[in-house]
């Protein structure tokens, strides 16, 4: 992912990116590492809000040894282009959890791009995803699920839902499954929509003004997202910067 | 407080409402009963103003506004109450978030002082007891999960606490066993029936009119209102039917 030539878009994870706002910043930095040991849990989260114009692309490679956990909690919502990756190798009973929202309006383009190995038998993973898109928005997950051979057991969902406020925004969602073993689990599950017209009608007969409406049907829409964010201080931020972003967008 | 004069109007088209005139004063019960498809509903969401319900001509003023010049959450903040055939369920926002937002933002719109959270909450429970609903529903997502029944006392106790001037009720009977329908009638008495309120009926039966009383009554049909009377017309309707008290070729118009 680190090559020192500017990728192009023919390469399938930066199929929808944002190459001119990249080329201002290639190379990208060196990948996070993570490694979390046989046994132990991790948790860890990032608030992807870099400033208006910039681009920002933070890559992680997690690596969860035998009956580790891990969870990771991402806001995706600032810059030009702001791409967070993860690279995710489990072992046997490991597990790993991402919960993940990007709201991007302007000409944002904001992408989450995960590849969950599941390597040994009886791991399992969880991703979910909601993105809120307004304007000239681009907003994309690619996920792709490998499972061994071996990785027999394997258990692995995808759940992501994203939502237009205006026709010129756009949600790219493209769940991938490559499965070597035959005892596997895979859900995957992706919708975009919009705001649910006879709800925004129900709420302005009862007086609520259109951007107050809007913004409590987007918060439901996100709600869960943050909710086993185990710090509350961590919680708190992540939350308040989703609901700012959110009511730049409406 | 609200005078309708020859209102119509279309939906994709089609013309639904074709010249309907109405009157209705402060202190004032009024039922309009009519036949499938007369356009009750239509009456109802036109004047709380849903999208694509166009107006083609007529006019409507409310307390001397012109109603259509308002968008619906203006409407409600200028005292219109809109009861919903079928209320719609929002999840993820509770009852409790949802009313707070609506009556402060009614507030905000009217220049009053906002209600901070101990004072909501004692408005609320007040009006939930008075419609015999469980505090913990209000805790739980609108209309979610709700039977017919419970979303139609959810209603009312939405009414209570936002307190209009006029209230239009479309067919908040449906859906109600006798001793809801006593309870969802005994709250309208107690919310609205006051010198300065009023109320339209929007229903099918008269069984309604048995607990709230109207003091007029009109029949909705083709668009249009083609008789008015007092509460013996809707007893009249019940005995013997839309077609024997109107006319064949009024309801099927």
């Amino acid at each position: 992912m680190n090559a020192l030539t500017l990728p192009t878009r023919k390469a399938e994870e930066w199929r929808y990116s944002d190459l001119d706002a990249l080329a201002t910043i290639w190379p990208a930095p060196a990948p996070t590492r993570i490694d979390v040991a046989a046994g132990a849990s991790a948790r860890h989260h990032l608030l992807q809000d870099a400033a208006d114009g910039a681009a920002a692309v933070h890559d992680y490679a997690i690596t969860l040894a035998d009956g580790a956990r891990c969870d990771f909690h991402v806001l995706n919502i600032g810059g030009k282009l702001g791409r967070v990756t993860f690279t995710v190798t489990l072992g046997s009973n490991a597990h790993f959890e991402l919960n993940g929202a990007i709201i991007g309006g302007g000409d944002q383009t904001l992408e989450i791009v995960t590849s969950v190995t599941h390597a040994q038998p009886d791991s399992t993973s969880g991703q979910t995803i909601r993105s809120i898109l307004g304007q000239h928005a681009t907003g994309s997950y690619l996920g792709s699920i490998n499972v061994a051979r071996d990785a027999q057991r394997t258990d692995a969902f995808q759940s992501v839902k994203a939502m237009l406020l205006d026709r010129t925004a756009t949600a790219n969602a493209k769940p991938e499954l490559e499965i070597y073993a035959d005892d596997v689990k895979c859900a995957h599950g992706a919708t975009v929509g919009e705001l649910d017209k006879a709800a925004l009608f129900y709420m302005a007969s009862r007086g609520m003004d259109p951007a107050t409406a809007k913004t409590l049907l987007l918060k439901a829409f996100v709600a869960g997202v943050f909710d086993d964010v185990a710090d509350e201080a961590v919680k708190g931020s992540l939350e308040a910067a989703a609901l700012a972003k959110l009511e730049t967008l409406v | 407080m609200l005078t309708i004069e020859n209102l119509t109007n279309e939906i994709d088209g089609k013309a639904i409402l074709k010249g309907l005139s109405l009157s209705i004063n402060a202190g004032e019960i009024h039922a309009i009963m009519g036949p499938n498809g007369a356009g009750k509903s239509t009456l109802a969401y036109t004047l709380g103003g849903r999208p694509n319900y166009e107006v083609t001509g007529g006019t409507a003023s409310f307390d001397g506004v012109n109603l259509f010049s308002l968008d619906p959450h203006e409407r409600a903040a200028a005292g219109l109450f809109l009861g919903f055939q079928y209320p719609v369920e929002i999840p993820g926002v509770s009852n409790l978030q949802f009313l707070r937002e609506s009556l402060n933002s009614q507030k905000r719109a009217r220049g009053e002082k906002e209600l901070n959270g101990g004072e909501f909450i004692r408005l609320a429970k007040e009006k939930a007891a008075l419609l015999g609903l469980d505090m913990d529903m209000l805790k739980r997502p609108v209309n979610v999960g709700f039977s017919g029944g419970e979303k139609k006392r959810a209603e009312m106790v939405q009414m209570g606490i936002l307190d209009p001037k006029l209230a239009i009720l479309d067919e908040t009977d449906s859906g109600l066993d006798i001793d809801a329908l006593k309870v969802v009638g005994a709250g309208i008495n107690a919310i609205m029936r006051k010198p300065d309120k009023a109320v339209l009926l929007i229903t099918h039966y008269q069984r309604l009119l048995d607990y709230v009383k109207p003091d007029f009554v009109h029949v909705l049909a083709g668009g249009r209102i083609v008789k008015s009377g007092g509460p013996e017309l809707a007893l009249d309707l019940e005995r013997e039917g839309y077609a024997e008290v109107l006319g064949a070729e009024v309801v099927t118009a």
